[in-house]
């Protein structure tokens, strides 16, 4: 029994070494060398600034901006009660609410009312209505954007097919035409539309 | 299957005993062997107790009363499986015991002197003690002849009334406590102790009293006492699941969903499967000594089998003429007719035979005629009538006899037939050189068709045989056997048997000389001749009451056909439990989610109902199945992937469909009887 | 349409790579040259030398197993001790304290077991360090492990008469050298160039859009995730786990991700039919568990895209299918191809909330789980089991051809089926006992996020998760209590270990026995009628006894839910 110590505890300490220390840190200086955007998070810059991740969507409740999908993330406020903390990206999560879920049908019932009143009637695009596994969905289909496009068009006071040119432009079709869904990247759409000068 | 067996099956007689058996055995201390069965045993009692304080308590009492019924029944069913099967053999085992002798036995103490002797009750007789028996005296006790020859009637053991030649020395020395002596007298020393003779052994046998759990029975029975045990577990955990959901479970529910999904089916009828099939092997007169030599026997992957009496009918036949040039066939015939009409020996008589099968040669003994008999010495016989002799014998012994250079097409015959693995004779008329007949060892017929079937089943049938290669070579294309042992010793038998082994192979032989002895001991199923040596009676661990050394390849059939039948029926109870579930869980959930009606598909009447119908279906499946589990599933000699598909298809697929139509049935006469409907 | 067909590729990739990489895997188990020869064996001999191991030294399947037994002790203890102590370590810029007693201990016995079961919040309750030189070399270690098992299973069927299963060092050492490193070196660099960070900075603070800061965490993720994935871990970086931009950026990178974490398991059974010199063999296997994988996904994906009739009356499209707790760049197909694949696998990383997929589409991870986690189940763990499966429905079943059964061409008797039902018992004990017991404690029922029957799933999943090593949640129930931390923990422990011993032992019992030539009347383990009889054998005699809790749970919901009640 005891003989078998001496190897494992120096196979764990040698793969700790190997697989936990020195792999990782080469790695990861390689990775800072060779593509420091994707290894520091793909992080968009403005003015010196940082303002966000390509990779993680962010909160937007302006008319000028289109919308992000709703986000499940909470957090405590400052006397310990739980308050909603969208797109939040120091965590991530997802709602967890079930099919039978009366809070989901009555949260997502809401939303298509409210999503109505914001951007006129008709079916309402399900990603728009619910929240993502992350909470930090970067996209919404190619289905919502269009379908946002004219209310933020006129928040803008831009004609609407500018609007809409510039969705298609950022639009992620499928990979291959068949991996994936048509999307857009929420904050690339909405950059894009503060350096657009119509 | 014969109008015999099936009356036999439902024996009144049988039938009625085995009944009360069932009952005798509810007792739970032995029926802890069986644990599906046991399990259901004591399910029963906690539902007939619920059922009892309601009707105590005035509570509704009517539906735990009548799952509580069944559930007995379910038991009872599985007793009764078992005491009939018990029973078949049982009314064997009385003829037998009958046959067992206290009458007193002669003991000699001296064994020169035979009429000094001492009257002893055949109980008290010790191994290796001296007895005389004479003609009328049953023989008290297993022996070896010592000393005389004698007639034996052997039918209280084989059942075949026509009495056998036993005598001192060599292979028909040994005889059987319980069988008769007819004629003349036999001085034996007792080879067995009291109570642990050949018949006691095979009383013990057919009455299934002393049967220990075969290896793969054992196997089996850990299986289903996991099964049991993990369905143990989800319908326990049910409760907190039940709680949880507000779900009002009782215990009558909860022990019908448990019995269903045990699996019963098997668990009460698997001693069955196995005391029938060693009631099998003894209708066909052979005795095993254990359960597991059975089940060996299933497994074989080689035959050992003698050439002599197996695969031929061991008498060397003729099968040909060869005239040489000049002669015409018919007159070789005649002369060879002849030369064998005062030949008695089995190959003079078919030598007459066959030329009046081939040449209608119907030849009277010519009056005043000597017959020249075979001897040794000049190999040769035949017929002297006035001054005309024919004569026909061993090749060169003739060629002697006539002194003639042999022609050229007479040497090419001789060869052409002893290189066919045949022998040769020479005929000769009047000394002059007629031709050659050919004696031939003949192959049963229909011994190439069984051994095909083997091959299928994936065994190997080798041939053992004292003739030289050449022949040997011959009979074996012929039979179509996949190997041969030439010229073999009782050590090249051995050895075979050795080296297949150590292949992982499984090895069946059977034998009656003391020289096989040690292979009989050395192989998987060694089967030993009835009318054999005491020796190889020992050395075996199956006994052929009928001495038929064919009887191998049945042998090997009853085995598979064992393992067959206990796992199609295994499969069959195992893949019941789907439809079960269809049956019972919507009805126990539906209280709690009225939308999981749409779990019950075959839309059963009511919850009760729906449980009810289960479990009486679980029940009376058992007994449907008791006659299928007596006579074992059809055996076919096809390969085991076609073995496979078929039961696959019929116990599996079937298992699955057939309890749906079943609770449905069940249901529907449930309800138009009004009964919790 | 476009879903079937993007389930369609995974499956070819998968089926493509099985091949050359189950063979590939032969030689490593049969201790014979490969291409990475030259670059490893320095290494290879290195370790040896420095842990004192004989590489000729053949184990019994009682030194096997003791020698896995205390490798393991002591890299859990290790585990432990990190945990507790991460706030002292290096690589913590977010100075996250030591880990509670009840967490730790959940944690190290699930990344031991390769369950990767997480009670805990990775970004709030992790340093980077813990998940470097803790969790990751767990990730190596552990399916390294399992494959090593599943070769002493394999060289059981390799001959007649043997005394050893091999030499769990070298098995160890070489499946990781040669197998785990490498592949997760080429993934590591694929998934970053993908999207995924690989950094020591501290979390990142921008100034979003709308003028509000925004605190992005952010890690060492790329070298973890590679490994997360091809040792069917799934111990996710981030808590939303692989459907976090961050671990699983792109569509491309699910593939990729999906990829990994089935390849393996899909391997062993091709590695098999070369270890035995019969590749029908393999396939049969390989055949068995990719049905049941497919169907799977495919009922998944049905009850996922047909979407929640609920929703759509009130208004939503239902082109997407069902979106709750899924990512827009995935969609329904890949994320029920992936949760499932995850699951089927004992990987349990997921692309999208479980707990929020439709009550049939939720059923089918559970179920997959249930069945012993054979399709293709965990690394080593997956291959195993399925021959646990493949040894009881030979039992079963082989007795209709009329001979005590044999699986390649070794015998299966009392012995064997004993150590089965007992390994088989354990499982089903752990789950069904722990989860019943749980729905009537009220520490049990306060974990619970949903109320109604999708409660009780979710405390069955836990269960089922855990005990079959797997890892994936119902995530809504919160697992950090000591109920859970413990009980989980313990089942963990012995879904995996309590499974193994038993596995071992069969391995030993078979190779000892006579390896018996195959002839016509042998049971055939090859062809489609056989794979037909493993599948029913793997839901009757594994999934059977989970019917009745899955009615109350899953099913039920979904029959409650077709009728509009809500909870």
């Amino acid at each position: 029994m005891f003989r078998e110590l001496r190897p494992a505890l120096t196979l764990v300490v040698l793969f700790t070494l190997l697989t936990g220390l020195v792999l990782p840190v080469l790695f990861t200086g390689f990775a800072q060398l060779a593509f420091p955007f994707q290894a520091n998070g793909s992080l968009i810059r403005q003015n010196g600034q940082i303002i966000g991740s390509v990779r993680i969507g962010q909160n937007f409740t302006a008319p000028v901006y289109f919308q992000s999908r709703p986000s499940a993330l909470t957090g405590t406020d400052a006397k310990g009660n739980s308050i909603a903390t969208p797109y939040d990206a120091s965590e991530s999560g997802a709602s967890n609410l079930a099919a039978t879920s009366k809070a989901l049908e009555d949260s997502v019932t809401a939303r298509i009312a409210a999503y109505r009143a914001q951007f006129g009637p008709g079916p309402v695009p399900i990603d728009a209505v619910t929240a993502s596994g992350s909470g930090l969905d970067p996209d919404i289909s190619l289905a919502d954007a269009l379908r946002q496009a004219p209310a933020v068009a006129a928040a803008r006071h831009w004609p609407v097919p500018v609007v809409i040119g510039l969705v298609h432009k950022l639009a992620q079709h499928p990979l291959l035409g068949f991996i994936g869904e048509a999307r857009v990247d929420v904050l690339v759409l909405n950059l894009a539309l503060d350096h657009e000068k119509p | 299957m014969s109008n015999a067996e099936l009356i036999s099956l439902f024996d009144r007689g049988i039938v009625m005993r085995a009944a009360g058996d069932a009952l005798r055995k509810l007792n739970p201390i032995t029926l802890a062997r069986n644990p599906v069965i046991f399990v259901t045993e004591i399910v029963s009692m906690m539902v007939s107790i619920v059922g009892v304080e309601n009707l105590l308590t005035g509570q509704p009492a009517g539906f735990p009363i009548t799952v509580a019924i069944w559930l007995w029944l379910t038991v009872l069913f599985a007793t009764f499986a078992e005491a009939i099967a018990e029973g078949r053999g049982r009314a064997r085992a009385e003829s037998l015991r009958r046959a067992r002798s206290d009458t007193p036995a002669k003991l000699l103490s001296n064994m020169k002197d035979r009429r000094n002797f001492k009257l002893v009750p055949a109980p008290q007789l010790k191994r290796n003690d001296l007895v005389l028996v004479e003609a009328g005296d049953l023989i008290p006790s297993d022996g070896e002849i010592i000393e005389g020859i004698a007639s034996v009637n052997e039918s209280a053991i084989t059942g075949e009334s026509a009495p056998v030649i036993r005598e001192a020395g060599g292979d028909r020395s040994a005889v059987t406590g319980g069988t008769q002596i007819i004629s003349d007298w036999l001085v034996l020393r007792i080879t067995a102790d009291a109570g642990a003779t050949f018949l006691d052994r095979m009383i013990a046998l057919v009455e299934g009293a002393s049967r220990r759990k075969t290896p793969n029975e054992i196997a089996l029975d850990i299986l289903l006492a996991g099964l049991t045990i993990i369905f143990l577990i989800a319908v326990v955990t049910l409760v907190g699941f039940g709680y949880y959901s507000d779900t009002k479970l009782n215990i009558p529910v909860l022990a019908a969903l448990l019995v269903c999904l045990i699996p019963t089916t098997i668990g009460g009828l698997l001693s069955a499967i196995g005391i029938a099939g060693m009631d099998r092997l003894v209708r066909f007169n052979v005795v095993a000594t254990s359960g597991r030599a059975v089940e060996a026997a299933g497994d074989v992957d080689a035959l050992l089998l003698d050439k002599t009496g197996t695969i031929t009918f061991g008498n060397r036949m003729a099968a040909g003429l060869y005239p040489i040039t000049g002669i015409a066939e018919r007159d070789l015939a005649e002369a060879a007719s002849f030369a064998s009409l005062g030949d008695a020996t089995p190959e003079g008589r078919s030598i007459v035979s066959f030329m009046r099968e081939q040449f209608s040669i119907s030849l009277a003994m010519p009056a005043g005629s000597a017959v020249v008999p075979f001897s040794a010495n000049t190999r040769v016989s035949g017929l002297d009538s006035g001054d005309k002799s024919w004569r026909k014998g061993a090749v060169d012994s003739i060629l002697k006899s006539i002194n003639v250079q042999p022609p050229a097409d007479f040497n090419d015959a001789v060869s052409k037939v002893a290189r066919s693995g045949a022998t040769p004779l020479a005929v000769s008329a009047n000394g002059r050189l007629l031709g050659v007949i050919e004696l031939k060892d003949i192959v049963k017929p229909g011994i190439r068709e069984r051994f095909a079937a083997l091959r299928k089943m994936g065994i190997r049938t080798v041939m053992v045989t004292g003739d030289n290669p050449v022949t040997a070579a011959a009979i074996a294309a012929e039979a179509g056997v996949d190997d041969v042992i030439a010229q073999a010793t009782p050590q090249d038998k051995l050895d075979y048997i050795r080296k297949m082994q150590a292949e992982g192979r499984l090895v069946a032989m059977c034998g009656d000389g003391t020289n096989d002895a040690p292979a009989l001991a050395q192989a998987d199923v060694g089967v030993a001749m009835q009318t054999g040596t005491q020796a190889a009676r020992e050395a075996g661990n199956m006994v052929d009451l009928d001495s038929d050394p064919t009887k191998l390849i049945e042998i090997v059939e009853i085995g598979k056909q064992l393992l067959i039948t206990r796992g199609s029926l295994t499969t069959f109870s195992i893949a019941n439990d789907i439809a079960k579930y269809f049956a019972i869980l919507p009805a126990i959930f539906v209280t709690t989610y009225p939308q999981l009606q749409a779990l019950n598909l075959m839309h059963l009447a009511s919850p009760e109902s729906a449980i009810l119908s289960a479990v009486i279906f679980n029940a009376l499946i058992i007994v449907a199945l008791v006659p299928l589990a007596l006579r074992g599933v059809k055996y076919r000699a096809v390969g085991a992937a076609a073995l496979l598909r078929r039961n696959l298809l019929i116990y599996g697929l079937g298992g699955i469909i057939a309890p749906f139509i079943g609770i449905k049935a069940i249901d529907l006469l449930l309800h138009a009887l009004h009964v919790f409907s | 349409m476009t879903g079937w067909a993007q389930i369609a590729l995974l499956f070819a990739l998968v089926l493509g790579a099985a091949f050359p990489l189950g063979a590939y895997i032969a030689r490593l188990y049969n201790g014979e040259r490969v291409f990475l020869t030259p670059v490893m064996a320095p290494f290879e001999r290195g370790f040896y030398k420095l842990a004192g191991i004989d590489p000729n030294r053949q184990m019994r399947w009682q030194d096997y197993a003791v020698a896995l037994l205390m490798l393991s002790a002591v890299h859990a203890g290790l585990l432990y001790a990190i945990l507790r102590l991460q706030y002292y370590l290096p690589f913590n810029p977010q100075n996250i304290p030591g880990m509670a007693p009840n967490l730790a201990f959940n944690t190290a016995v699930s990344f031991l077991t390769n369950t990767n079961w997480q009670a805990y919040a990775p970004e709030s309750q992790i340093s980077n360090g813990a998940q470097m030189f803790g969790l990751t070399v767990h990730m190596f270690l552990s399916a390294a492990a399992g494959i090593a098992a599943a070769g002493a299973m394999m060289r059981a069927f390799s001959g007649g008469h043997l005394t050893s299963l091999g030499n769990f060092y070298v098995d160890l050492t070489r499946i990781a050298l040669y197998l785990l490193l490498p592949v997760s070196i080429i993934a590591a660099v694929l998934l970053l160039v993908a999207g995924v960070p690989q950094t020591f900075a501290p979390f990142a603070v921008a100034h979003t859009l709308s003028g509000e800061p925004q605190t992005i965490a952010r890690g060492p993720v790329a070298f973890m995730e590679a490994i997360k994935e091809f040792g069917t871990n799934g111990g996710g970086f981030f808590n939303a786990n692989s459907s976090h931009p961050f671990e699983n950026p792109s569509a491309a990178t699910l593939l990729l991700e999906n990829w990994l974490l089935l390849v393996i398991s899909f391997s062993l059974p091709i590695t098999f039919g070369h270890i035995v010199k019969d590749r029908k063999q393999g396939i049969a296997l390989f055949a068995a568990m990719a049905i049941l994988l497919v169907l799977g996904v495919a009922g998944t994906y049905a009850a996922e895209a047909h979407g929640n009739a609920l929703q759509i009356a009130a208004g939503a499209s239902p082109l997407h299918g069902n979106m709750e707790g899924k990512e827009m760049r995935f969609g329904s197909a890949l994320t029920s191809m992936f949760n499932v694949s995850a699951t089927g696998t004992s990987t349990g990383a997921i692309a999208g909330a479980t707990d929020s997929f439709m009550p049939l589409g939720g059923l089918v991870p559970l179920f997959l789980m249930q069945l012993g986690e054979v399709t293709p189940g965990g690394v080593g763990s997956g291959f195993y089991t399925m021959i646990v499966f493949a040894l009881l429905s030979v039992f079963v079943a082989g007795l209709m051809v009329g001979r005590t059964p044999e699986y390649q061409g070794k015998k299966i008797q009392a012995k064997e089926i004993k150590l089965a039902m007992l390994a088989v018992l354990i499982l089903t004990l752990f789950i069904l006992g722990g989860a019943a017991f749980s729905l009537m404690t009220k520490s049990g029922l306060g974990s619970l996020a949903n109320a109604g029957p999708h409660g009780l799933s979710e405390m069955l999943y836990a269960w089922t998760s855990a005990t079959e090593n797997n890892g994936s949640a119902m995530a809504g129930i919160s697992a950090n209590t000591n109920l859970l931390d413990y009980g989980l923990g313990a089942a963990m422990a012995f879904g995996r270990f309590a499974f193994l011993i038993p596995v071992l032992a069969i391995a030993g019992s078979l190779a000892a026995k006579p390896k018996l030539p195959p002839s016509a009347g042998t049971f055939p383990t090859t062809g489609p009628l056989f794979i037909g009889l493993l599948i029913g054998v793997i839901i009757i005699l594994g999934g059977l006894q989970f019917m009745p809790a899955d009615t109350l749970g899953p099913v039920a919901e979904h029959y409650l839910l077709a009728s509009g009640k809500l909870f």
